[in-house]
């Protein structure tokens, strides 16, 4: 007897179905279990407050401003020279090995090891360049990383303005970079600014990269320069959850707290003007 | 006027440049990762750097093979593939055929959600909770071994295997279905007969990057897999990954050691790692158009 298709469908839907749940609960059990039992620890000295009693007790200020500082860097280096990549990408290249070769690079340099970034750093600025151990080298390391992300969501930002745009403002007498600078960009920023902020959410979480660049194991006040070393939020909750025994659990899943809050914060920014983007879009 | 050329010409050749300098900057770290790395195969021969069974860099002389760390990178990587592939390759086709379209949305943002969660806070919550759950579902003296760094790896390999498969299955044309739906076909008989073959370069390409970004991830496996720098001979041993290595061990190299060229040139053994994977990827990506 032949199996009733109909049948085999409504099995295979519920299996899909039963994937799909697998996929997307443990990121609300996450969640929910970091906050649970993070937020009893936040309180106005954690979040205030240097690290006391070799970081068993008193706050995660110097983490929260180190990695601050970090992202910030980052995104200086990275988002002009990402966007103008992204500018020659749409705009600029045509379809010939050197593009294609671009196109490859981008790939590859998103996927390389976060690790071998933070090897890579070592050796280019904290050794070679003699920058140091600073939030200089952590955050060109940090930048360097950011930028694959920067440049493929700005590009499909300034692919996604219609032709026609540009046809028109072409028509009128105005250069290609004026047509560039006033029309493909100001109708792209929704884009750019999603990239923006994935990157920036991409560079505050990682920890690899700025191991040997930057990270400082315990460092109770503000860095005073880019020369400075500096604590970092990942940095420190790998640090108390591995290498300082008697952490208390409440001030681990605290810091968890304040760091998975900055992320994701930042990537739901990012969806919400991507959505509000797409639903206002007038073409 | 030729003011305004000329302000033109300086800004298009600065796009140019910006544009060219991804190329660089890959060509840069591989350069540098040479230039510290390549140091070391004066003093060990590449197979018995590649091959040799003892890791013991601190010793006197130091032993420099990196098997156990290869072993324990793909003992840990096997496992994720494992898990995350027929997972993640089924809420692909979920998302991109079953799923109402208000439901979809919520779902790819939730996936980009995962996505997005840092892997120290992975491999912290990997630490407080699977890691006690595996010691006890299998009588171990630890729970930190390579199957607790496969299961929480899975789950970072998911959001890419999904992300890139349901955009295979979204570009197979519309056509395709309606011809087979027209034929009498279900649509479960039109997904699995006609769109996942139809889309099967861009799912291996979905499937190639999620394991690459296994192979590449550093910080939750080294706070779960035990680090142990042996040989394992099963996966609920503790094992020691390539990318682990380089972050525990670096911190103490003295610049210019043998230890330090050899953590480099477990780099450049990564990077190539990840250059194929991402090449060939991009390859079948680019076959599908």
């Amino acid at each position: 007897m032949r199996r009733n298709p109909q049948k085999t469908q409504s099995i295979a839907f519920f299996f899909l179905f039963l994937a799909t749940f697998l996929v997307v609960l443990p990121v609300g059990l996450i969640v929910l279990v970091i906050i649970q039992k993070g937020l009893p620890a936040i309180n106005w000295q954690f979040l205030s407050d240097i690290p006391r009693q070799g970081m068993r007790a008193g706050g995660i200020f110097p983490a929260i401003v180190g990695t601050l500082y970090l992202v910030s860097g980052a995104i200086i280096f990275a988002l002009p020279i990402g966007l103008l990549a992204a500018v020659y990408l749409s705009e600029y290249s045509k379809d010939t090995l050197l593009t294609r070769m671009i196109k490859l690079a981008i790939v590859n340099l998103a996927g390389v090891p976060s690790v071998v970034y933070g090897l890579f750093g070592l050796a280019l600025f904290v050794v070679f360049l003699k920058f140091g151990a600073s939030i200089l080298s952590g955050s060109l390391t940090l930048g360097i990383m950011i930028l694959p992300i920067i440049i493929t969501t700005s590009r499909e930002a300034l692919e996604s303005v219609p032709y026609s745009f540009r046809e028109v403002s072409l028509s009128l007498g105005a250069s290609k970079w004026q047509t560039i600078r006033h029309i493909v960009l100001p109708n792209a920023i929704p884009g750019i600014l999603t990239g923006t902020i994935l990157g920036l959410g991409r560079a505050a979480g990682e920890t690899a990269p700025i191991l040997f660049t930057v990270a400082a194991f315990y460092l109770p006040r503000l860095p005073g320069s880019v020369f400075d070393q500096a604590m970092a939020l990942p940095y420190h909750l790998y640090v108390i959850s591995t290498q300082v025994p008697n952490v208390d659990e409440k001030t681990r899943y605290g810091t968890a707290l304040v760091l998975l809050t900055l992320v994701l914060f930042m990537n739901l920014v990012a969806i919400v003007i991507r959505y509000q983007f797409r639903k206002k879009k007038k073409w | 006027m030729i003011m305004r050329k000329f302000k033109e010409f300086i800004i298009e050749k600065l796009i140019f440049c910006c544009g060219i300098a991804v190329i660089f900057f890959v060509a840069l770290i591989f350069l540098f990762l040479l230039k510290e790395g390549l140091a070391l195969f004066k003093i060990v021969s590449i197979p018995s750097f590649l091959f040799g069974k003892n890791w013991y860099p601190i010793s006197e002389p130091p032993q420099l093979g990196i098997l156990p760390l290869i072993l324990g990178s793909l003992y840990v990587t096997v496992g994720a593939a494992i898990i995350s592939i027929p997972i993640g390759v089924a809420c692909a086709v979920y998302i991109a055929e079953v799923a109402p379209q208000n439901i979809k949305e919520l779902l790819k943002s939730g996936i980009e959600l995962l996505a997005a969660i840092p892997s120290v806070v992975l491999g912290f919550i990997g630490m407080v909770t699977l890691v006690p759950w595996v010691k006890h579902a299998f009588g171990l003296p630890t729970g930190l071994t390579a199957v607790s760094g496969s299961i929480i790896l899975a789950f970072m390999a998911m959001p890419t295997i999904v992300s890139i498969a349901e955009d295979a299955l979204y570009s197979v044309p519309r056509a395709y279905k309606e011809g087979a739906l027209a034929l009498g076909a279900t649509h479960w008989q039109a997904i699995y007969r006609v769109i996942l073959p139809a889309a099967s370069s861009g799912i291996l390409a979905a499937v190639m990057l999620g394991i690459g970004r296994v192979i590449g991830e550093t910080m939750a496996v080294m706070m779960i897999t035990g680090n142990s720098a042996v040989i394992p001979s099963s996966i609920l041993q503790p094992v020691r990954t390539l990318t682990a290595t380089i972050a525990a061990e670096m911190g103490e190299a003295v610049v210019g050691s043998e230890h330090y060229f050899a953590l480099f040139a477990i780099g450049i053994v990564l990077f190539l790692i990840s250059f194929a994977v991402n090449v060939t990827a991009d390859i079948f990506l680019h076959k599908k158009r």
